[in-house]
């Protein structure tokens, strides 16, 4: 009978997985991040680097292809584990630096710290990444396989602990998982933060015998990556997060929601879940109960609109992806009319761990009303871009200056953009504002999608919004007038403003039009497209009147209001870089030697300015676009 | 655009392959049209035509579905395909006037295909190298950093690559396209 017990075979293929790990650990081993990120930054470039330095060196190591690291501003990178040594992260990777750490680490017994990054573990003779102010802030939760394990060797999630949540809570009965997860306070971290427990249990209530999960993993933001960098890098604890739901309300089906942008995210959950079934996590007869669950990938077809819950549903019957007006909810009826749960990547991704630990673990991290931590793709003007995943709590400033390292350059600060095109833009005076789905949305942002981007001087606001603007426009479904119709004209009225047309009944058109469209809408992608142009208007109005009043663009960023010029004084006549740099022809040289630019043929492109050694830097923009008033014409 | 020879003949073998290979209900509408377009490259007429018939939906329907999506292509795949990303990062960084560089140089808009079916031009959201920015895919090649100079740079590397096998075909063809670069 004891061979039936689920923690029985659990145990037997841990410790056999544990035993297969450990002995490829006996040997160095080099890991290298190829995720999309690093592998756009040159990661299999590296890996067969070397593959090739190592053999030709007739070492004895293994290289282990991992997922995101989470330092993506240094990628490619690598982490080297050698048996005597703390595993060491290096960054930046080329050819050269591959040929030395391979000759003086692997073959030889340097380390070259002065290469490396940080170190893994606690050491004496080198800092480990918990000993810089980004760990200090950091507590990985649901990234903390991320990187460091093979996400496409099962082995390599089950030898550290993995399905030991699932073996456990299939000894308990289903109601255990439910209680757990409702105890822990689980918000969804797909946007709403509505709690996941509550959902499930909707679905119980529901009754009746067919019900799905589903993963919504359709990350329609276009500016953030966290939910393809999970599956992508550990694949394992989405699906056992899922498993669990099923088993908590009992269904029989699932299925995971991806874009078909994402393949590498696609392949390695195929290849996840055939190795789960294989292993009899997946399939009938989980681990040797009568609980039977399996799961299969949808492949979405990148339609924003599409990672909202009913639309997505639509799209799965193939039908196109519009949103129904709920109720009724997707827990009475979801896909094929059933009881349905729909969740976020990283919702799931927490289930495994709350399940493990406990729900008091779970809620001693961040919030009293929004445990558990916060997961950002953190881009833009910061100096260390990439994945992060912070407490929930933790403030803005935090967020940006210690963990992100502050803006490159000592530049100013000037406005921070959450949630991606649902999100809004908050100004420095916000930047205390602790990081949970409440007080964000208080201040006019949503935690949402967990893209976050930095702005400095150099961003022109009203340009940020029309970008926006643009994109929920495309994305609109135009299923309802407000938001097909509300969106096109705001973005109408925004390109307008960028061109310095409007007057002063402009702006508030614009935001009696943006609260009509958020107040009217039948999603919530009508609801929320408003947003980054009603933070601007509250925190950033004065940049719109400067476009609208004085035609003049103060990030000297719209186009229209710009024009480039050669300052006279600057200019060495000497040096001809601007011209070759100029991709229409438009700089010449004046009789003088002086060089200019033929206004006409200028397609504001900023080649020049950038060519235009620093030395002289005699290439400048001027708003409003008006020439001065040429002198040299008086000395002729 | 116009089909080329033998291309009506490739589309119809291929629809009827797949078509025979799943089942022919409605939920299985997207998958379908997504395995065609990963065997010819993108949904030409005839095709969603087909496709309609085997599955019993008004044609209209699976045209409203081709152009709700982002992910369908109405037109042929170039032989270089340039994705220029226009995510939140890339846009930032200039984006918009990477893409329009492309647009200068290649004679076509975003999202089409050049007339000689050389070169086709999309833009795509986010490619999760932000750090780059701004990024464009050409041939699934990432470049960071790319400026209208570095356009002109990806673009004589093309042609050079098109000389180079057209030669090897049609000798008296290769230098069709790059002189219009200088
Ligand atoms: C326009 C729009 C786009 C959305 N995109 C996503 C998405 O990409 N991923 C996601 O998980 N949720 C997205 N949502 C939220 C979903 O509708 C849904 O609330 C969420 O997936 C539920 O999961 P959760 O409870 O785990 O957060 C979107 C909502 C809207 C209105
Ligand atoms: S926005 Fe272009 S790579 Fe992220």
């Amino acid at each position: 009978m004891s061979s039936n017990n689920p923690l029985d075979l659990y145990r037997k293929m841990h410790d056999e997985a544990q035993a297969r790990i450990k002995s490829k650990e006996d040997k160095p081993q080099v890991l290298i991040g190829t995720a999309t990120c690093g592998v756009a930054a040159g990661a299999l470039q590296v890996r067969d680097d070397f593959v090739r330095e190592i053999e030709e060196k007739g070492l004895d190591a293994e290289v282990v292809e991992v997922g995101c690291i989470g330092h993506c501003y240094a990628e490619p990178l690598a982490i080297i584990a050698k048996p005597g040594f703390p595993p060491v992260c290096y960054g930046y990777l080329d050819e050269g630096l591959v040929h030395r750490l391979v000759e003086d680490f692997l073959g030889g017994d340097d380390p070259s710290y002065e290469y490396a990054l940080a170190a893994l573990e606690r050491n004496d003779v080198f800092p480990t990444f918990e000993d810089f102010p980004r760990g200090i802030y950091e507590e990985k939760l649901i990234l903390e396989n991320c990187g460091f394990i093979d996400a496409r060797d099962i082995d390599s999630y089950i030898s550290r602990e993995g399905y030991s949540a699932l073996a456990t809570a299939l000894t308990q009965e289903p109601q255990a998982v439910l209680e757990e997860v409702k105890a822990a306070n689980l918000r969804g971290r797909g946007g709403a933060g509505f709690p996941a427990g509550l959902k499930w249990e909707a679905a119980i209530k529901s009754g009746g015998n067919e019900k799905y999960v589903i993963c919504n993993a359709d990350e329609g933001d276009p500016g953030a990556f966290m939910d393809r960098s999970i599956l992508e890098s550990d694949p394992h604890l989405v699906i056992e997060g899922m498993i669990l739901c099923a088993y908590a309300i009992g269904s029989q089906m699932g299925y995971l929601y991806i874009r078909a942008e994402y393949p590498r995210a696609v392949r390695h959950v195929q290849d996840a879940i055939d190795q789960a079934r294989e292993r009899g996590l997946l399939g009938s007869s989980i681990l040797g109960t009568e609980f039977d669950f399996d799961l299969e990938i949808f492949q979405g077809s990148g339609a924003f609109v599409c990672g909202e819950a009913t639309a997505l549903i639509s799209s799965m019957e193939g039908r196109m992806g519009m949103p129904q007006s709920r109720p009724p909810r997707l827990a009475s009826r979801g896909f094929r009319g059933m009881p349905t749960v729909l969740n976020n990547v990283k919702t799931f991704a927490y289930v495994p761990l709350i399940i493990h630990h406990g729900a008091e673990w779970f809620k001693s991290i961040g919030t009293e009303e929004s445990p558990g931590t916060a997961v950002f793709s953190l881009v833009g003007k910061v100096a260390n871009t990439g994945l992060v995943e912070v407490p929930m709590g933790t403030s803005l400033r935090q967020l940006i200056y210690d963990v992100g390292g502050g803006l490159p350059g000592n530049r100013d600060f000037k406005a921070v953009q959450i949630g991606g095109p649902s999100g809004g833009c908050l100004p420095e005076s916000a930047l205390d504002v602790p990081i949970d789905f409440d007080s964000l949305h208080q201040a006019g942002a949503i935690m949402g999608s967990g893209g976050l981007v930095v702005m400095d001087q150099d961003d022109c606001m009203v340009a940020v919004s029309r970008y926006f603007l643009e994109f929920t426009q495309h994305e609109s479904c135009g299923k309802c007038t407000f938001c097909r119709i509300g969106t096109k004209h705001m973005l109408d009225t925004l390109v307008d403003i960028t061109q310095g047309k409007g007057d002063t009944e402009t702006l508030g058109l614009l935001e009696e039009l943006a609260e009509d469209v958020r107040d009217g809408s039948l999603c919530n992608l009508g609801r929320t497209a408003p947003n980054p142009i009603l933070t601007t208007l509250r925190y950033f109005k004065d940049e719109y009147k400067a476009h609208i009043e004085e035609g003049r663009c103060p990030a000297l960023v719209c186009r229209d209001l710009i024009l480039y010029y050669i300052e006279p004084p600057k200019c060495s006549k000497l040096c001809n870089v601007c011209v070759g740099s100029c991709p229409t022809e438009a700089i010449f040289t004046r009789e003088d030697g002086l060089k200019e630019i033929d206004q006409e043929k200028c397609v504001k492109c900023d080649n020049c300015r950038k060519a235009c050694p620093t030395e002289y830097n005699a290439v400048v923009k001027l708003s409003p676009p008006v020439l001065p008033p040429q002198k040299e014409k008086a000395v002729k | 655009m116009q089909l080329l020879e033998g291309e009506k003949e490739l589309i119809l073998a291929c629809v009827d392959e797949v078509l025979s290979n799943n089942s022919k209900n409605r939920e299985n509408l997207i998958p379908i049209l997504q395995k065609v377009q990963v065997r010819l490259g993108y949904l030409p007429p005839l095709a969603m035509e087909k496709i309609a018939e085997g599955i019993k939906v008004p044609p209209a329907d699976v045209y409203g579905l081709a152009t709700f999506y982002n992910q369908f292509r109405l037109n042929p795949p170039g032989k270089h395909q340039v994705k220029v990303c226009l995510g939140t990062a890339c846009y930032m960084a200039g984006g918009d006037i990477t893409l329009e560089s492309f647009e200068r140089r290649m004679k076509i808009k975003e999202s089409e295909t050049s007339p000689d079916r050389l070169y086709s031009l999309e833009r795509v959201a986010c490619v999760g190298c932000c750090t780059m920015a701004p990024v464009v895919v050409v041939d699934e090649e990432v470049e960071g950093k790319v400026t209208p100079t570095r356009v002109d740079g990806i673009m004589l590397a093309l042609n050079e690559e098109n000389d180079k096998s057209n030669l090897e075909q049609e000798p008296e063809q290769g230098r069709m396209d790059s002189d219009e670069l200088k």
